[in-house]
């Protein structure tokens, strides 16, 4: 894929999912973004944190953790989490092009955030595939 | 990959600064970075060792202002230039829209140039790209050492070393004091917009962009 067009209809529709699956059940920040690191939609509240870096890190992030997998022959690692003193940041694939950034206190259980990362993932990829 | 987000107006197109190590492409990003007004560029990313050498990459995003209500965001990114970087250095090429080849000036450092350009070949070739089909600007770096005792190469040295089969456009720079810094970027900027717009969505039609940093 080399273009991605996100109309206004589509990015309400990508945000609603991401609100109505992530940022109900208390995820502060949830990012859609693609591989090239380019920030699609988001829901929650960003609290300043700079998401153009934040999605340009995540994505050179996963492609190093990608590279890695292969060394140990590996295809992917679909998932990344990362555990702070008081927020936490989990990284994981929708489909092959995009990566769904979360970020929740821990206040959040992670088994939970991955439930919901899971099932939201097919629902976003299916409107991303829409055209 | 460039991304067309008609829910906030805005296009986002992305541009690798390419070429060996040394040979000045953080040193544009951060000339730019201080002489662009801040209501138009976003944060400076780097991501460096301790001797200043890119790591991973730079990230600079700037506004370059509205073309048909579309606001033109550009990302411009860094490689890493030593050799022994080469998977980083594909990892931040993909999804790339424009390049702009920096190559350095000083002549011991020929070798460095077309290893690196042959490396920037083989890169794209992963990801099905042809360095001819992208937008793709050479910068010759480091021209202020003319009236040094450094020996350095020709213009027409580089062109013949580098440019000969491609015929992009090149400029000379010397990118510590900003000479040609804002001619490359320019230059790069437009084909890069162009090829994107042309492409997917304006058939021919371009106007030029009001406001923004350039």
């Amino acid at each position: 894929m080399s273009m991605m067009i996100v109309t206004q209809e589509k990015a309400k529709r990508l945000e609603n999912v991401l609100d109505k699956q992530l940022v109900s059940v208390g995820v502060s920040l949830a990012l859609l973004i693609d591989e090239a690191g380019n920030v699609i939609v988001a829901a929650g509240n960003d609290n300043g944190v700079d998401t153009t870096s934040l999605a340009a890190l995540a994505a050179a992030n996963f492609g190093a953790t990608a590279q890695i997998a292969k060394l140990i022959g590996e295809e992917d690692f679909s998932i990344l989490y990362h555990k702070g003193k008081k927020d936490n940041i989990h990284f994981s694939k929708v489909g092959k092009d995009f990566i769904l950034v979360t970020i929740f206190t821990d206040e959040i259980p992670l088994g939970l955030v991955r439930l919901r990362v899971t099932q939201v993932a097919q629902e976003l990829l299916d409107l991303l595939s829409e055209s | 990959m460039a991304l067309i987000d008609l829910n906030r107006r805005e296009i986002h197109c992305k541009i690798v600064y390419y070429g060996p190590g040394r040979s000045g492409k953080t040193t544009n990003l951060f000339y730019i970075y201080n002489a662009v007004s801040e209501k138009y560029r976003g944060k400076l990313l780097t991501i460096e060792t301790r001797g200043e050498r890119t790591l991973f990459f730079d990230l600079l995003p700037i506004n370059l202002g509205k073309i048909q209500g579309l606001n033109i965001r550009i990302q411009l990114y860094t490689v890493p230039g030593q050799s022994h970087y080469r998977a980083t250095r594909k990892l931040v090429l993909k999804g790339v829209d424009g390049i702009v080849f920096v190559a350095d000036s000083l002549r011991k450092r020929r070798e460095k140039n077309i290893e690196s350009l042959t490396d920037l070949r083989n890169n794209l070739t992963e990801y099905n790209l042809k360095l001819e089909d992208l937008p793709l600007v050479f910068q010759y770096n480091k021209r202020d050492l003319i009236s040094s005792s450094i020996p350095i190469l020709s213009v027409e040295e580089l062109e013949e070393d580098l440019n000969k089969d491609i015929g992009a456009p090149y400029f000379e720079a010397a990118a510590t004091k900003g000479i040609g810094v804002f001619e490359t970027l320019k230059e790069i900027s437009k084909r890069t917009v162009k090829y994107v717009a042309r492409k997917y969505i304006f058939g021919k039609q371009i106007t030029r962009a009001q406001g923004g940093a350039l």
